[in-house]
């Protein structure tokens, strides 16, 4: 047996159209790629509210993954992009709250593209991996006589691809 | 004439400013003193810690809580408080969701520190002297309480029955509340459900704000001293952020009337568990930059331009509710290379 090694868990919101497919596609078509993605499907990488995000770190997970149609492909016409400038304003204020960049990602991807899904989720899994677990309640809030961390049940959904 | 009701007010990390809001109900304060004695008032009646201690538990009827839990002083207080207090009202935006003191969750304590007691340019401190909590001297042991890392609102220490939002609340909604209360005392009327936001509106400051929106997007954000807004227009369209779409109303859109775009000091809405991230969604719709037939790589780098021009994103959205956000505070030390960076 090898050491343990950590096991990131990511939480994906996948697009319905696009990305979702593409997840869809890289199972079909028996692509190897981590199994530390939790998929979430969306209708609308648009409809990624940011608390999402912070919800998803706070319970537990140590990435968010959200991942959408190109821009000029989404099936709303501009879902991805409203995505796409909430990203950017939230990848600054993750910034300033210490919690790197690469644990919250935004990724293109059609429903063509199971490959790419699956090189972006082994990317990142390995790049999460490499920045070590981020277990906010315990390590942030934890030690500041917070609330009790034993309440602290980590939800994360798990849906089959 | 049975005894009258008991009335308390309090101040933890605060600054005093709920205390006078108090006061600023006008002519209304005479029925206040009519109805209720004062049982604890520090700042206008001299009352002492052992005088409440020695109330039995449940003596007061209605305490009004402000401030935010700063040290174990404060905490001790509230619990102090809770104890002896009928309905523990947290009053005003510190108590109810951290508010200013809490903006220095964006740091640490070992930084707030160095920044008070070291580095600013007024301090001259060459024995690098900083409060301890316990300090030796030759008559024995000095104590002072403990700063804590993370600022907490009073729900995070102790159980609240209502909360009474604003920064302070308007004095409108203090006396609403202050009537129900009375009302409720003296007649038996109904109280709101425990937990209740009381004195404070349902729908979003905007909706209470009588400047004209007319679904202008922009392309740059300015900060309030670098434009003359232009009077009527909703500052939002102006480029000057105004935190009314993700707070609540009851204050009568009182800043954006007079050309200071809204802070945010009611809280979020209903149901809304973290206000930054609402504000945070708003902008991202009134930004104009990008649209789908962009070139997908130039996209993100032209919305980042205009990120560019926005200041502090989270020192902004989260103004007055990071005690209450969903990360509630920044990782020190993380293990990134921005562990705790304020831009």
């Amino acid at each position: 047996m090898s050491e343990q090694q950590f096991e990131p868990v990511i939480v994906g919101f996948l697009c319905n159209w696009c990305s979702y497919r593409a997840a869809d596609l890289a199972g079909t078509s028996r692509t190897k790629y981590a199994p530390n993605m939790r998929a979430i499907r969306v209708m609308c990488s648009g409809r990624v509210d940011p608390q999402f995000v912070l919800k998803a770190l706070r319970e537990g997970a140590d990435g968010v993954m959200i991942a959408g149609c190109h821009p000029g492909e989404c099936h709303y016409v501009e879902g991805n992009i409203k995505a796409l400038r909430r990203y950017v304003l939230l990848k600054r204020m993750l910034k300033q709250w210490g919690i790197e960049k690469e644990r919250v990602q935004l990724v293109w991807a059609s429903a063509s593209e199971g490959n790419l899904l699956a090189e972006a989720v082994d990317r990142m899994t390995e790049e999460v991996r490499a920045l070590g677990p981020l277990r906010w309640r315990q390590a942030v809030l934890g030690g500041n006589g917070h609330k009790p961390v034993e309440t602290a049940e980590v939800e994360v959904e798990v849906e089959e691809v | 004439m049975s005894e009258k009701p008991k009335l308390a007010m309090y101040w933890a990390a605060s600054c005093g400013g709920c205390e006078i809001s108090v006061l600023n109900i006008g002519d209304k304060i005479l029925i206040v003193d009519e109805v209720f004695d004062l049982a604890f008032f520090p700042c206008i009646a001299d009352f002492k810690h052992h005088d409440v201690e020695g109330y039995e538990d449940g003596y007061i009827d209605v305490c009004l809580f402000n401030g935010a839990i700063r040290t174990s002083d404060n905490e001790e207080m509230a619990k102090l408080l809770r104890k002896k207090s009928k309905v523990l009202v947290a009053y005003g935006s510190c108590a109810y969701e951290g508010c200013i003191p809490a903006l220095s969750n964006l740091t640490t304590k070992d930084e707030t520190f160095n920044t008070v007691y070291y580095e600013n340019q007024t301090i001259d401190n060459p024995n690098r002297v900083v409060p301890q909590v316990e300090t030796q001297v030759p008559e024995g042991t000095l104590t002072l309480p403990s700063f804590y890392n993370t600022v907490k609102s009073l729900d995070q220490v102790v159980d609240v029955d209502y909360y009474l939002p604003g920064c302070p609340p308007e004095p409108e909604q203090i006396w609403a509340v202050l009537e129900i209360v009375v009302n409720a005392l003296l007649n038996d009327g109904p109280l709101p459900p425990a937990g209740s936001i009381v004195g404070a509106g349902n729908v979003a400051v905007c909706e209470e704000c009588p400047l004209d929106k007319n679904v202008k997007t922009i392309t740059q954000f300015y900060r309030p001293y670098e434009i003359q807004p232009e009077p009527g227009l909703c500052l939002l369209e102006q480029g000057l952020i105004c935190v009314g779409p993700a707070t609540r109303s009851g204050c009568g859109a009182l800043c954006p009337q007079v050309g200071m775009g809204c802070r945010g000091c009611y809280g979020p809405l209903e149901g809304v568990d973290d206000q930054g991230a609402k504000m945070l969604s708003a902008i991202a719709s009134v930004v104009g930059v990008g649209d789908s037939t962009d070139d997908e790589f130039e996209l993100e780098e032209m919305i980042d331009n205009v990120m560019d021009s926005l200041a502090d994103p989270s020192g902004t959205f989260y103004r007055f509710s990071m005690a209450h956000s969903l990360l509630e505070r920044v990782k020190a030390n993380g293990n990134g290379t921005n562990g705790g960076e304020v831009k």
